[in-house]
């Protein structure tokens, strides 16, 4: 089980402001993207999204291990 | 030295101003971001600021730092509101302060240029008949 924090519209999406899924152990960010459109296909339709590991951008190789705070970044529109 | 805030009251100029204050610059540039009235036409009412507070606090202190790297800069003050704001109020504020004027301008418009597009504050805008949230699609 993997908690997902969410941010911005994707709250909107989760119906809160996180997420608990399922996933193989030690995902990378790749798979989990891919359950993520699989599950709300809603987040393809976004201009992109990024996911943050322990505060950081991620990228599509990165592997997610136990206790890693995991984030969906939906476009930033600070300013 | 570097100052950034994630603030949920309105920001105080004056502060920002004094903080980056230094008797060895010879420019200090302000950035000012506000709330506008309209978007596309449409009255908008208010806006909706959240942010992942850890994230962004770190996000922009790399902006400070690749700033340091780029440009002889001695002061960097950057904060930044969240929850509801009306028109006219104040969303950013940053202030950058230099030896010399050139390193103050460009550096100021990257921090603001560069905050729009990583650090993970969110907006969302509250029109009269509907509300959207900001960027979030193409």
């Amino acid at each position: 089980m993997i908690r997902l924090l969410a941010f911005g519209i994707v709250k909107d999406f989760f119906h809160g402001s996180a997420l608990d899924i399922e996933l193989p152990k030690n995902p990378t960010v790749d798979i989990l993207k891919k359950e993520l459109n699989s599950l709300y296909p809603e987040m393809q339709k976004l201009a992109s999204y990024m996911i943050a590991v322990n505060n950081n951008y991620a990228s599509d190789g990165d592997i997610i291990y136990p206790g890693d705070e995991i984030a969906i970044i939906p476009p930033v529109s600070g300013g | 030295m570097t100052d950034v805030q994630l603030s949920s009251e309105p920001l105080d100029i004056s502060s920002c101003i004094e903080k980056a204050t230094d008797p060895t610059c010879g420019g200090m540039n302000v950035f000012i971001g506000t709330i506008r009235n309209k978007t596309q036409n449409r009255k908008v009412i208010r806006l909706e600021y959240e942010s992942y507070i850890p994230m962004a606090i770190k996000e922009m202190h790399k902006i400070a730092d690749d700033i340091f790297q780029k440009w002889d800069v001695k002061n960097i003050v950057i904060h930044h509101r969240t929850g509801i704001l009306k028109t006219g109020d104040t969303a950013v504020v940053i202030v950058v302060s230099a030896p010399h004027r050139e390193a103050a301008f460009e550096a100021c418009r990257y921090a603001i240029d560069t905050l729009k597009q990583t650090v993970p504050i969110w907006k969302k805008e509250v029109f009269e008949d509907g509300e959207v949230w900001v960027s979030a699609h193409a």
